[in-house]
């Protein structure tokens, strides 16, 4: 039998979806850049043809980094936290592993047959769920692979109890299972239409206001179930992990997690105000959007209050700058959503700026910085090396944090004067002003989001160095660090 | 009353259903720390002591458990 003084624990899948973070997380904001600038100055649509319009990057911008970018960052945290509070290591069981190459190998092509086929103009034409069947199908083998990968260390635990992260990651398993397959239920044309059109094209198999209603009970449990959910299972092992502190409330943690859970689904109306859906179904929409405001604060101030007695931890550690400043922007991002849901002010905040404004306070400011926070200490203890540079480190916080707030606070403002203007009418009632005149005021705005975009960018060059550094160049470590994570 | 009427009591009931059990669900939490049936704040513990070689904080019967071999 083998003994526990030769077990590790198995870093090998850990150490791929590392590279893949890296590597979509460059190319995801570098078209985000892209678009950005397409959007400030729109000769910047003809620089490629076909595949440089902004209608071709992006769904492909948006894909990347959700399906790409995040769901690596995602997995990267599971494999690496997942094994550590359950204490049992993934090499223990050899089919476990291999199925896990399987899925990383599976999602590597599914990644990049979603970059191919979109760049190509091949979509299904539902917002997020761009993909067409093929990649569809696939998806689903993919996330059942990790769901017999989850259940299996799960069910060869050593651990008794779930830590909390465990359930986040399993809500996130069962919520985007659900989700998507309600969501991508669709027809392949050429079965039913006597081998017209290509063999890739389907049709939604809901039509009209159903179609969009399903569509937002998806769009938005995608930011529940993928920029919510795994992110505080991120979250709640890597802050208490880093800082050496347990969560503040282990109680208000499981408190958090069922509210959420019952609330999440119910806000998806939300997107869909002032349309044609059934009016008590948008009120819904807007209420659970409120009352949401209480789990998710719920889970941000029990961390912040983690750090309690240890906030000089914060100006000692770049790590923890990047989770407490994620926390905080979880904490932003989460008010202003159902403020933007409540129906009075969505009639000013629907189709303008400030709604990418607020999904990207949320994206830049708490799933990237979690993501970034996780690698870099996971790294440490995957590679037994010291991180590259501290120094480094921290002028990508400082850079990305301007980043994040050029963007949104440009956003805010612009979205604001959109709203405003496309309302404005005259003594008679007549509208005041043309789109265009709304696009002549926005430039500058739209020119000072590509700055931050391009800063945020700049910092995710920045994290994609000093990662690879860690891994070939930082100083070896005899031991694994318990808590803080040693760098240079 | 109409079908609306009926969805609209419904819909109130259910309401005040969920809040109550959320609210039970506190003061489960809660009572049975009180009452030394179980102390929720240990598991806290399990993200920090998380090495192949820390003590399980509870151990689960059925793992194949080497240590003590050791």
């Amino acid at each position: 039998m083998q003994s526990n003084a030769a077990l590790e624990y198995d870093y090998d899948i850990v150490k791929l979806y590392m590279w893949t973070t890296v590597i979509f997380g460059i190319v995801g904001m570098t078209i985000g850049v892209l678009i950005a600038s397409q959007l400030a100055f729109p000769e910047l649509n003809y620089l490629f043809g076909e595949y440089g319009t902004f209608s071709r990057l992006r769904p492909l911008h948006t894909n990347v980094v959700i399906y790409g970018f995040t769901v690596s960052g995602i997995l990267l945290s599971f494999y690496y936290s997942a094994p550590r509070v359950l204490k049992v290591s993934l090499g223990e069981s050899p089919l476990l592993k291999k199925l896990a190459y399987l899925q990383f190998g599976l999602y590597l092509i599914a990644a990049t047959g979603m970059v191919i086929s979109e760049l190509m103009g091949i979509t299904a034409s539902k917002e997020y769920a761009q993909m067409e069947w093929p990649l569809d199908i696939l998806i689903v083998v993919i996330w059942v692979l990790w769901g017999v990968i989850m259940f299996g260390l799960i069910g060869m635990r050593r651990e008794k109890a779930l830590y909390i992260s465990l359930w986040y990651y399993i809500a996130c398993f069962l919520g985007v299972a659900m989700l998507y397959l309600f969501n991508n239920m669709e027809v392949p044309t050429i079965f039913f239409s006597g081998g017209i059109g290509a063999w890739y094209h389907s049709v939604s198999m809901y039509a009209g206001t159903n179609d969009a209603l399903v569509q937002w009970w998806w769009g938005h449990n995608a930011v529940a179930f993928v920029f919510t959910v795994p992110i505080i299972a991120i979250i709640y092992y890597f802050l208490p992990k880093e800082s050496g502190q347990a969560v503040y409330s282990y109680k208000l943690s499981l408190l958090s997690f069922w509210g959420l859970m019952f609330v999440y689904l119910w806000a998806g109306g939300h997107h869909l105000l002032w349309s044609t859906v059934p009016d008590w179904m948008q009120t819904m929409g807007s209420v659970f959007s409120v009352v949401l405001i209480l789990p998710s604060w719920g889970s941000a101030i029990n961390m912040l209050l983690t750090m309690k007695g240890e906030w000089n931890q914060l100006t000692e550690n770049p790590l923890i700058k990047f989770m407490v400043l994620a926390s905080t922007f979880y904490m932003l991002s989460t008010l202003e959503g159902p403020i933007q849901a409540v129906k009075s002010v969505n009639a000013i905040a629907h189709f303008t700026d400030w709604i990418p404004g607020h999904v990207h306070d949320g994206v830049l400011g708490w799933v990237a910085f979690m993501i970034f926070a996780a690698a870099m200490h996971s790294a440490t203890r995957v590679f037994k090396r010291e991180i590259y540079s501290k120094s480094l480190l921290e002028a990508q916080f400082w850079i990305q944090t301007t980043g994040v707030v050029l963007y949104f606070t440009s956003m805010w403002i612009a979205g604001i004067t959109q709203g405003m203007m496309w309302r404005a009418v005259d003594e008679y009632g007549n509208l005041m002003y043309s789109f265009i005149d709304t696009v002549s005021v926005l430039h500058p705005y739209y020119t000072i989001r590509a700055v931050g975009g391009l800063l945020y960018l700049v910092g995710m060059f920045m994290f994609a160095f000093n990662l690879y550094k860690t891994a070939t160049a930082g100083r070896k470590l005899e031991k694994e660090p318990q808590f803080r994570s040693p760098m240079a | 009353m109409s079908l609306t009427e009926m969805q609209g009591y419904a819909y109130f009931f259910l309401t005040i259903f969920l809040v109550v059990i959320l609210y039970a669900y506190i003061l489960h939490l809660y009572r049975s720390e009180k009452k030394g049936i179980k102390d929720y704040e240990k598991y806290g513990k399990m993200a920090l002591d998380d090495e192949l070689s820390d003590s399980p904080i509870e151990e689960h019967p059925n793992a194949k458990n080497n240590k003590k071999e050791n």
